[in-house]
């Protein structure tokens, strides 16, 4: 006979969780596929290709490679990071408040954790796929000059994660969506244009670079920069990584108290 | 007899190839409250559209306030209170922008529109919530400030689609004690329902619907007097079905009707007909005496039951 | 349709579906006022950034910085946005989601006021942003010529333009995961209408499909605009734009009309 779920290991649990996330994306994932696919294209294109034209006849090299190649591991985890953010504010709040799909899975067997667990592994899943698709784009463009490029999908769940953890702690909280759009304004979009994304880190005034470190989306940055050419500092490495790690840590202990807060107590 | 306020002949709403109304006529007096009563399904919804000046009949004609809604639109809604079956609020909105919002809508002075909040605020009691956001109230009150919208502008007419549907018992109560002091002060109501206990409760007159057709016109009690009996006996067997007790049944009653949970025996002394039945040795698990209610009528009416 | 549009037109009817979006806005303030900085945060990264690495551009024989060739072209890319958020979006939440509009059919408003209203809110949102968007441009140092003060009109035509279009193509939208396909146009449409690089960096027939995306002619024409260079062929462009926008408004009357009073 088989063991009751409600007896089995936490993981068994979550795995549930995972599902149920799994087969709603089912319901809806035509669209979003179609954009995994064809925005890394895009993007790519127009920044690396069209911008890239006129900064090799401007400049030339940007740190020793072209635009393109430049630009490329930082389109990936922007694109990460966006998906973090995507997934973490309005359907989390949908699920715990209007829709509240949330309470329906904890009147299972499953506990708030297992909830969370769930909903962040699939995050990462779909993070890992599209971070696969991505590498492989940026390979048909040319851009990738090691076999530490083959580390760039792992490198978007973490990003994804580092951003979705801490967000879906933050939206088991909320009581309504007022503050989200202002996130967007002044944190998520800043961070996009001024992590040393779409240029160099050099271009800013002396003072204002020790603030772009302050900034998550740079140590992702710089760690997709190094994977993609297979070269940097493993003390300054190490150092960036850990800035996502810590993030991710951080974001689920509390996210485990928040939503637990927030669905039974 | 008391002037017109509303009359549409043959009135037909069609989409498409399906007809959802075929040819109704009403004529409904000023401060009479009048109910359209049917299934989900039976064309309520659409003839209110119609008679509330928002879609245009397919064919026949309607005259409200003896104006034509189809030429005459602004003019018309400007008179009437709609309350549609679900609430559209202006969830951002606070519960006092709500309606104020809405008498700009009708272009009423700031200074009236702010007296009839007030007003209105008290007679939904919703004036302690004034300042909350809509998304933030309960459903009762949404319903009671959807009803309070609707008589922003002091309308002449004020017509319901399912007022009630959703609401728990108490929050119903709540709301047909304020339609009746609206009913006390002269408005008209047109009230559609798919529960017969409100068409009883609310309505002088009312009309049956069934697939888009009016099956039956007339007071409560007379549609209850003329299509039913005066008692029903409602038995309940321990059985899968309860067709088959129709043939014993029959000896006991003029007519019997089997739902699938229960059989209906229509007469006119209903403890008279139990006390037959248990001398007979029939053992139902339970079995209750009532009065004839519009649902008997419906049953009589179309062989179905309101809710389903 | 135009019979029926125009009675309207200076009629208060449709000026309370203006103040009805302003009172909704109003409990959203700060959103308002963030959409002031979005532009100022694009224009102060590509000031920062690839200003230095792209160099000048030459636009009609005169070299000008990268950031004031962007610049006009992001004006006209942050009309298309702020079409697809109210047009598309907020319209889409009140006809299928909220029914705020049954709500406001049953008062004496009807279906030309509600439409007409809501090309009043896009018009009055677009000479905000526009405004404020050429303020954080002088302040950034983009702007070339006094002319730039003809950005404005300019951005109210191509804000109608694509708020009609975006009024249009809400009809026909179902449920939210249509919006995936939203943004399945709306991306290629910002990233290729020669927003970010000029049209010369296109092989020729790639150039034609280009000429095509009403965001070229809206930057383009902003940029000439901007710059003072004034040519004949601005009123094509300016006609193509009309023309667009006179469709999707046309459409969208249509189709409101069918959804809403069936």
């Amino acid at each position: 006979m088989e063991t009751p779920l409600e007896n089995r290991a936490g993981w068994a649990r979550w795995q549930r969780a995972w599902w149920y996330h799994a087969m709603q994306y089912g319901q809806t994932w035509r669209g979003s596929v179609a954009g995994s696919v064809l925005f890394p294209i895009f993007y790519l294109a127009a920044m690396g290709v069209g911008v890239g034209h006129l900064v090799s006849a401007h400049t030339g090299l940007v740190q020793g490679q072209t635009y393109l190649h430049f630009i490329a591991p930082s389109l990936l985890v922007t694109t990460a990071m966006q998906l973090g953010e995507g997934e973490s504010l309005w359907p989390v709040l949908a699920a715990v408040k209007w829709v509240r799909t949330y309470h329906a899975a904890v009147s299972t067997p499953l506990e708030p954790e297992d909830v969370l667990a769930g909903k962040l592994t699939w995050v990462a899943t779909r993070s890992l796929a599209g971070g696969i698709v991505y590498t492989i784009v940026i390979g048909a463009f040319g851009a990738l000059h090691s076999w530490w490029a083959l580390t760039l999908p792992l490198l978007s769940v973490l990003t994804t994660l580092a951003f979705a953890a801490p967000l879906v702690a933050y939206a088991t909280t909320a009581e309504s969506d007022a503050s989200f759009p202002t996130l967007y304004r002044f944190a998520f979009v800043p961070m996009f244009l001024f992590s040393a994304t779409f240029f160099p880190v050099a271009s800013y005034p002396g003072y204002l670079r020790p603030l772009v470190q302050l900034v998550p989306l740079y140590h992702a940055v710089a760690l997709g920069r190094a994977a993609a050419v297979g070269a940097g500092a493993p003390a300054a490495l190490a150092a960036h990584l850990l800035v996502l790690v810590a993030l991710t840590v951080a974001g689920v202990l509390v996210g485990r108290r928040t939503i637990r807060r927030r669905l039974v107590d | 007899m008391s002037e017109t306020i509303l009359e549409a002949h043959g009135l037909v709403k069609r989409f498409g190839d399906f007809e959802a109304v075929r040819g109704i006529d009403v004529s409904i007096a000023r401060g009479e409250s009048f109910g359209f009563l049917g299934p989900n399904g039976a064309g309520k919804t659409s003839t209110m559209r119609m008679i509330s000046a928002v879609s245009a009949p397919s064919s026949g004609s309607i005259r409200i306030f003896g104006l034509d809604p189809t030429t005459d639109g602004p003019a018309v809604r400007a008179r009437l209170g709609v309350v549609p079956q679900e609430d559209n609020l202006e969830l951002e909105l606070s519960v006092r922008l709500n309606l104020e919002m809405f008498g700009r809508y009708f272009d009423l002075p700031r200074r009236v529109i702010r007296e009839r909040t007030r007003e209105l605020l008290a007679f939904a009691q919703l004036s302690e919530r004034a300042e909350d956001r809509v998304d933030d109230l309960s459903g009762g009150m949404k319903r009671r400030l959807t009803i309070a919208r609707a008589l922003i502008n002091q309308p002449e007419l004020l017509i319901l689609d399912e007022p009630t549907t959703g609401l728990d018992p108490q929050a119903r109560h709540l709301l047909w004690d304020r339609l009746y002091r609206l009913k006390r002060d002269g408005v008209t109501l047109i009230v559609t329902t798919h529960y017969m206990d409100e068409a009883e409760q609310l309505c002088d007159r009312l009309v049956v619907m069934d697939h888009g057709r009016i099956v039956a016109e007339g007071a409560p009690r007379a549609l209850i007097e003329q299509h039913s009996s005066r008692e029903v006996v409602e038995l309940r067997f321990a059985a899968d079905s309860h067709e088959e007790y129709l043939d014993v049944l029959a000896p006991f009653a003029p007519r019997v009707e089997a739902l699938p949970d229960r059989a209906l025996l229509y007469v006119e002394d209903g403890d008279a007909t139990l006390h037959d039945i248990h001398a007979s040795g029939l053992t139902p698990a339970s079995a209750l005496v009532r009065r004839s209610s519009l649902e008997d009528v419906f049953l009589r009416l179309t062989g179905r039951t309101l809710v389903d | 349709m135009l019979t029926r549009v125009l009675p309207s037109f200076g009629s208060r009817r449709s000026w309370r579906v203006f103040e009805r979006n302003f009172m909704v806005y109003r409990t959203q303030w700060l959103m308002l006022v963030s959409g002031f900085f979005e532009p100022l945060f694009y224009l102060l990264s590509i000031g920062i950034g690839l200003n230095r690495l792209v160099g000048t551009i030459d636009v009609g024989g005169r070299p000008i910085s990268y950031a004031a060739f962007v610049a006009p072209g992001m004006l006209a890319t942050s009309m298309m946005n702020g079409a697809v958020i109210d047009s598309i979006f907020n319209t889409f939440f009140r006809l299928r989601i909220s029914h705020a509009y049954d709500a406001v059919l049953s008062t004496p408003l009807d279906v030309t006021d509600v439409a007409l209203g809501e090309v009043w809110w896009a018009l009055a949102r677009a000479a905000v942003y526009s405004a404020s968007f050429l303020v954080c441009m002088t302040l950034l140092g983009d702007t070339v010529s006094a002319w730039v003060i003809l950005c404005w009109p300019a951005a109210l035509v191509v804000s109608l333009a694509f708020s009609s279009l975006g009024l249009a193509a809400t009809t026909y939208i179902r449920s939210w995961q249509d919006f995936d396909l939203v943004s399945l146009v709306q991306l290629p449409i910002f990233l290729f209408s020669a927003t970010f690089f000029p049209i010369s960096v296109y092989p020729r027939w790639l150039g034609a499909l280009v000429a095509a995306s009403p965001l070229y002619q809206a930057a383009t024409l902003m940029r000439g605009l901007g710059l003072g260079q004034f040519s004949w062929v601005m009123i094509p462009r300016l006609a193509y734009l009309v023309a667009l926008g006179a469709v999707g408004l046309t459409i969208a009357a249509r189709r409101f009309r069918r959804i809403l009073v069936p």
